[in-house]
Parts: structure tokens; C-alpha cells; sequence
């Protein structure tokens, strides 16, 4: 294992009501994230593979245990989003070496399918900063229902040398959603977008 | 008998590696369950509020078996616990008491006798108030390595009108923990204090 952990946190979120009305079946969210050693804190570093490779390696270990936590295998996962934090020491490319090269692969091996760019976002902060993981539909980046948002934060992360990462998935999307747009019953799965 | 109405349940399981000092053979977890629940005496002052402490019975046994269900299942393995309320600004401290009890005796059924007070904290507030809840070995409250604090909230609750009922656990103390005190292998086990 290239990346150095010195923590993991898997969270699971359930709505079962809303404005008091029942949500069935209840809209389930999970994040796993990971807390890592930055290995090019405090210096420029040229060549970022070293951080590509480790996400590579989070894509399958955070996404194995966000599934799991949500207790269904893999293909029965609706959306999904990934995002990190750097620490102050770091820089954005950074995150974006771990997200955007090599994470994503592994991560829809975990979820045998997922047609759709993995949304993301990524921030510079300190220690319990909040990230927002932006979620959409895995087969088609159009549906409407999935456009979410899950919310994590580690209290004592990112430390100045380190990186925050975190993948999220989805048993389906937002509660009660009726504003319209493409349906998952209407999606074609030919180019990830519809 | 005012029935309880769950929005939302949370649950967080974080593996502690390291902090910076030697890897832990095994990973301290400390997992955390949230309820959000409608506050039945939300808006106006209630005289009798203790109908809704039996009500919240059940949810606690339910929470507690959450939570042991994520960090593991094996009682055995739990060695810290803690508990903890955040009330919605349209109610009142007192509210959070009633959550002593059942959330308390939920934990030691589920562990198996733990002998030692469940330590608490309680605030009112409005969505995302984070709460600092302190945790303390479930059979000697003194021993020093297993005082800890696991730091819980959610971005969207408590509502007015709701309240956020907690309890967290951990399987081990503090990763790096020498700074003396009464060592859990001292306990005498008599009293629920050393």
C-alpha cells in the first residue's frame, strides 16, 4: 500500500421522513474517507504519480466500504460522487492527482457498472473542514432525481501534511423528488449521460 | 403517549491507525448513531414530559444495536461509551434529559451489564451544532487511556421542531494513550468507578 492511512471513517446517512411524509424506501447515502499522509507536503513536486497511484488505491478500498456499509452489493448503487481535502501544506493538484487520473477506475470495478463521469469537488482547508461530495446518477449524469449533495467533515483532518479523501454512493436519489427532468426509467446508458 | 418519529438515522464508524505515533495493531474504532426525531413538546412549555422517556425505549435498544451492528456486532469488544442530545430551538434542555435513561440502558442491555454511569452532554441548537459527547470505559468510569470524545452533528438537524438523540462507543482507548492514571487491566470492577 502506497498510502500512508492514519484514519478511515465510513458514515451512513438515512432519511425515512420528509416534511412528514414517509420516504419508501428510505434514501440511503454512505461516504467512506480516508485520512493520508500527503507525500509532496511542504515543497513543489513536479511529477504527481506517487498521488496517482494512491488514488487508485482509495478508489477500490473507499468504495468497497461505502457499499458495504450500505449493505447491498455493488451494482445495486444508484449514484455516486468523490471529493478531497488538502491540508494547508499541500496544494489543490493534489487532490487532484488522487481524484481525476486513476480513482475512478477501480472504483466502478466495485460497482460492476457506471457509464457516468463520478462528480467531484476538492478544497484547501484545515481541520474540520466540511466537504460537499456532489452525487449524480453512475449510468446517466442527467438524471434529475440523483442530483445530490453528502456532506462529511473529519474533526481532527486534513493536518497540515495531509489529505482527506472520501468517495460516496447511493441506494437511489434525493427524497421525494418531483422536479421533473430525465427519469431513470427513461435512461438510454449509451454515453453515460442519458 | 406521544409516538417517536424518526427522520433520519446516522451512523459513523471511524478506524483510528495512528496519531502520529506508532501504527496500532489493531485500529481503535469509535463508532457514533444519530436519530433525528420530532420533539413532541417542541413549541410550548410542557409540565409532564415524562410519557415520552418510555416512548424512546425501543429507539434506544434500536440504536444500540446499530451502532454494535457497525462496529463489529461482538459486545465483548466494546470498552467506552458515551451519550448525548442536541434539542431544536423551538425546545429546551430539559428535553435532552429524557434521553438518559433510555439511551443509557439501551447501551448496558445490549453490552451485558456495563457497570459504569454513561457520561453525557446536551445543548440546544440549530442544524449542523456539532456536539463534543465524552466517552468513558463502560466498567470503571476512572480509567484515564479510554476518556475520549467523539465529536457528532449533521448539516441539516436538529429542525425547530426535532431533536438529535446520540450514542457512540469504542473498542479501545485513546491510540496513543500514556498519560497514566488507573489502566484498564486495574479495574476491581465493584463499583462502575475504578
Amino acid at each position: 500500500m502506497k498510502a500512508k492511512i492514519r484514519k478511515l471513517l465510513t458514515i451512513v446517512d438515512e432519511t425515512l421522513t420528509e416534511q412528514g411524509r414517509e420516504v419508501s424506501p428510505p434514501a440511503r447515502r454512505a461516504a467512506a474517507v480516508a485520512v493520508i499522509a500527503n507525500p509532496f507536503a511542504g515543497a513543489y513536486q513536479e511529477d504527481l504519480t506517487e498521488l496517482i497511484d494512491i488514488g487508485e488505491e482509495l478508489g477500490g478500498l473507499l468504495a468497497e466500504r461505502a457499499v458495504a456499509a450500505l449493505g447491498i452489493s455493488g451494482d445495486k448503487v444508484e449514484s455516486y460522487g468523490k471529493a478531497a481535502a488538502v491540508g494547508e501544506n499541500g496544494e489543490l493538484e493534489h487532490a487532484a492527482a488522487i481524484l481525476h487520473p486513476k480513482l475512478g477506475a477501480p472504483f466502478r470495478k466495485v460497482l460492476g457498472k457506471g457509464a457516468a463521469l463520478i462528480p467531484s469537488s476538492k478544497k484547501r482547508g484545515g481541520m474540520g473542514v466540511v466537504l460537499d461530495i456532489p452525487l449524480g446518477h453512475k449510468d446517466a449524469a442527467f438524471v434529475r432525481s440523483h442530483f445530490d449533495g453528502m456532506e462529511v467533515r473529519v474533526t481532527d483532518a486534513p493536518r497540515a501534511n495531509e489529505i482527506v479523501v472520501a468517495v460516496a454512493v447511493t441506494t437511489g436519489g434525493r427524497p421525494l423528488p418531483r422536479v421533473g427532468g430525465l427519469k431513470v426509467s427513461e435512461i438510454k446508458g449509451e454515453d453515460g449521460l442519458r | 403517549m406521544p409516538e417517536v418519529k424518526v427522520r433520519k438515522f446516522l451512523v459513523s464508524v471511524e478506524d483510528v491507525f495512528h496519531e502520529g505515533g506508532p501504527v496500532a495493531d489493531t485500529p481503535q474504532r469509535r463508532g457514533a448513531v444519530l436519530a433525528v426525531i420530532e420533539n413532541p413538546y417542541a413549541g410550548k412549555y410542557h409540565d409532564n414530559i415524562l410519557p415520552f422517556m418510555d416512548d424512546l425505549k425501543p429507539l434506544g435498544l434500536h440504536m444500540a444495536q446499530k451502532l454494535l451492528a457497525a462496529l463489529g456486532g461482538d459486545p465483548k469488544s466494546i470498552e467506552g461509551y458515551g451519550k448525548g442530545a442536541i434539542v431544536g430551538g423551538a425546545g429546551e434542555l430539559e428535553h435532552a434529559a429524557l434521553w438518559h435513561a433510555p439511551g443509557g440502558y439501551a447501551m448496558r442491555d445490549v453490552l451485558g451489564g456495563a457497570k459504569a454511569i454513561v457520561p453525557s452532554t446536551k445543548k440546544v441548537g440549530g442544524p449542523g451544532t456539532r456536539l463534543d459527547v465524552p466517552v468513558t470505559h463502560v466498567d470503571a468510569s476512572y480509567v484515564r487511556s479510554h476518556f475520549d470524545t467523539i465529536e457528532v452533528g449533521l448539516s441539516d438537524a436538529p429542525k425547530a421542531n426535532e431533536m438529535v438523540v446520540v450514542l457512540v462507543m469504542t473498542t479501545g482507548p485513546r491510540v496513543h494513550a500514556r498519560a497514566g492514571g488507573l489502566a484498564a487491566k486495574d479495574i476491581k470492577g465493584e463499583d462502575g468507578l475504578r
